[in-house]
């Protein structure tokens, strides 16, 4: 597919702030800042219509996921497991391949890490238990790309469906893991067996937010320095951009596009052991948190730069974990995210167009 | 093993195979069309959906199962109107706004269902059928094949009108012009836009009647997230049915049947985890892929916005 490089193309890196260009500067913050504004209006015309005060609705979110303690815990808490997964999905972007399956992966590498976490925690030290159940959920979340890698290197095949159909198949498969395979007998909903809290991640300076989030910083630093700064990350970025013209380059196209896959669905996986390891300590059936798809607008919107996605998933973090509250006190379900969501990615695009609308027009 | 193979297994498992299959069959011919134009519809799962929420709405307000085919075909063409705007007119990334579309589709409908319906649940009444006389009486695959809704003999026939349209008619060849070579398309005084534009209509409207059909008749309520993948299983179909209506049949028959294993089984009375039972169409998907990957084939020019006098 050339839709995924002609994309990674046109985004390129966003234009550096430090430009000292009053106009530069101004432009590529319009370009962050506007498809949120747009998104947010839109979304407070359908708050309108279901008959909910908007106005409440932002600032009560706000407040909650942003202002209160409590609620910047929850909201730093939740920024982990999503940070890992955009790492992950900036690998794959970036290298012009659309990882679309990512529940899949963060799901069964959750439940196969919530298996093995309890189950190891007797015989080994703590450190050991979790840097193996890191190790494995890795392993899990990339074994689970494989097939998709396989299509797409040896028949050609579009990764877009193939990831979804194994995501779909992921989500099932860890559902049946938990019911038949890995289940505790000793409770009557069916879940895993359930990692002591005080074996778990450590928690940082007295507060309940995990050491994963460090983690999951540090994932994201360093993908963007390996796929900004490095010639592994280069090579990638030409597959990504130009296939043939890599081919040509004596690149070796296959490999790399294994390697993108393995490297992308690898983080997500990771993304899954942090949540478990960090939070959750077991997985219930039928627990699908499904920010796969969610995570994809936030990538994109930050134009697939490090520390802008950092920032784009605070941003939405906060509006998760808000709404979330929200949901209960003022019966606007966590669905309205979603349609932010959907209307954010619909303004990016529109924007994203609309500027490039204006360059054609300005050079010509 | 021979308890399976009963006429009762065998009738409930052909029929919850129509039951299952024609939403696919919706889905995939209108994918088909899609893509034969040259636009790789990833928003047809939000389609699918918003028809479906549009269409219970109708039927369940007026009663009318008739209409609410109508109007879930219209709720999903315009979700495909907006893909037509930004994709095809404005040429923006089909995937991006593919994806934009169906999670805002999925939040939309969860959000109204909730205000609307979420204490209620309320159900429609069995939808009419229409028993072809004679034929019906057959054991086994009268009551399986020929005691459905009359839009499912619509759909069926639909399906070889369409492989005529595409192979005898100047519109078939638009389209596939329109996917392949869209230049010389543009060269022959058609306009490629206004082509694909009417391709992604169609292919909303068809998933959205898929959609209704899927609510309406299968379901008899509307459930946040109920396709569940279903358009995207449709967009393997048209895949893999190489741009031949009647392999999207073949094929919406086939994963009609994995899909209805749940329930025959259920009469059989074996029980099995409903989550394998799920797992057997997207099993079943990536297995072909494996198998037959290598005889897929997409357009030329899928995916690409057409602009005129750029190669």
């Amino acid at each position: 597919m050339s839709a995924a490089p002609e994309a990674a193309r046109s985004q390129g890196l966003p234009p550096t702030l430090m430009a000292g260009r009053g106009r530069a500067v101004a432009a590529a913050i319009a370009r962050f800042l506007l498809p949120i504004l747009l998104a947010l209006v839109v979304g407070a015309v359908i708050l309108l219509l279901l008959g909910t005060d908007p106005l409440a609705y932002y600032t009560y979110v706000i407040r909650r996921g942003l202002f209160s303690w409590l609620g910047i815990q929850a909201t730093v808490t939740r920024m982990a497991p999503l940070l890992m997964i955009a790492a992950g999905l900036i690998v794959a972007f970036r290298a012009g391949i659309w990882n679309l399956g990512a529940d899949g992966q963060f799901l069964l590498a959750a439940v196969i890490t919530a298996a093995l976490g309890p189950a190891l925690i007797g015989s080994l030290p703590d450190w050991l238990t979790i840097v193996i159940c890191f190790v494995v959920a890795g392993l899990v979340g990339a074994v689970w790309s494989l097939v998709p890698a396989f299509l797409k290197v040896r028949y050609g095949i579009n990764e877009i469906i193939s990831t979804l159909m194994m995501s779909f198949l992921g989500i099932s498969f860890a559902n049946v893991l938990i019911k038949l395979v890995f289940f505790d007998p000793g409770t009557t909903v069916p879940q895993t067996h359930t990692l002591p809290v005080e074996d778990r991640l450590p928690r940082l300076f007295g507060s309940t937010i995990h050491s994963g989030i460090l983690i999951a910083l540090a994932a994201v630093l360093i993908v963007h320095f390996v796929m900004t700064r490095t010639s592994f990350g280069l090579k990638l970025c030409v597959v990504g951009a130009n296939p043939r013209a890599a081919i040509h380059a004596g690149l070796n196209v296959g490999f790399l596009t294994y390697a993108t896959f393995a490297i992308s669905a690898g983080l997500v996986g990771l993304g899954g052991a942090v949540d478990i390891l960090g939070v959750w300590g077991s997985v219930r059936a039928d627990w699908n948190p499904s920010f796969g798809l969610l995570v994809v607008p936030l990538v994109f919107l930050a134009r697939f730069h490090g520390l802008a996605t950092i920032a784009f998933v605070m941003f939405f973090a906060v509006l998760q974990v808000g709404g979330e509250s929200a949901a209960v006190r003022l019966g606007v379900p966590t669905f309205y995210t979603l349609v932010l969501v959907a209307l954010l990615l619909i303004f990016l695009a529109l924007v994203e167009y609309l500027d490039y609308r204006r360059q054609v027009r300005t050079r010509s | 093993m021979h308890s399976l193979f009963t006429e009762p297994f065998l009738t409930a498992l052909l029929f919850g195979a129509i039951t299952a299959g024609v939403p696919l069959l919706f889905v995939g011919l209108g994918e088909q069309i899609s893509e034969k134009a040259g636009v790789l519809n990833i928003g047809i799962e939000g389609m699918m959906l918003f028809g479906a929420y549009a269409g219970f709405v109708a039927a369940f307000y007026t009663g009318s199962f008739a209409l609410g085919f109508v109007v879930g075909g219209l709720g999903g063409m315009a979700v495909a109107g907006l893909m037509a705007l930004l994709c095809v007119r404005l040429g923006m990334n089909q995937i991006v706004i593919g994806i934009g579309l169906t999670l805002g589709a999925e939040g939309l409908t969860a959000l109204l269902h909730h205000f609307q319906f979420a204490r209620s649940y309320p159900r429609l009444e069995k939808a009419p059928v229409l028993e072809i006389p004679g034929i019906s009486e057959i054991p086994v695959l009268g009551p399986a094949l020929f005691h459905h809704n009359l839009i499912v003999y619509l759909i069926v026939a639909a399906t070889f009108a369409i492989g005529w349209l595409y192979k005898h008619s100047d519109i078939g060849l638009n389209l596939e012009a329109a996917g392949s070579k869209p230049g010389a398309l543009d060269a022959a005084g058609v306009s490629v836009v206004a082509t694909r534009v009417g391709a992604v209509l169609a292919t909303g409207f068809l998933a959205g009647m898929g959609g209704a059909y899927l609510a309406n008749v299968g379901a008899g309520l509307f459930v946040p997230f109920m396709t569940n993948g279903a358009g995207f299983i449709g967009i393997v179909l048209a895949m893999l049915a190489r741009g031949k209506p009647y392999w999207v049949l073949l094929g919406a028959l086939i994963f009609g049947i994995s899909l209805a294993m749940t329930t025959a089984l259920q009469v059989a009375g074996l029980n099995i985890p409903t989550d394998v039972v799920q797992m057997l169409p997207f099993a079943m998907v990536i297995l072909v892929l494996v198998i037959f990957g290598r005889h897929s084939v997409l357009p030329a020019a899928l995916g690409l916005p057409y602009v005129r006098g750029e190669r």
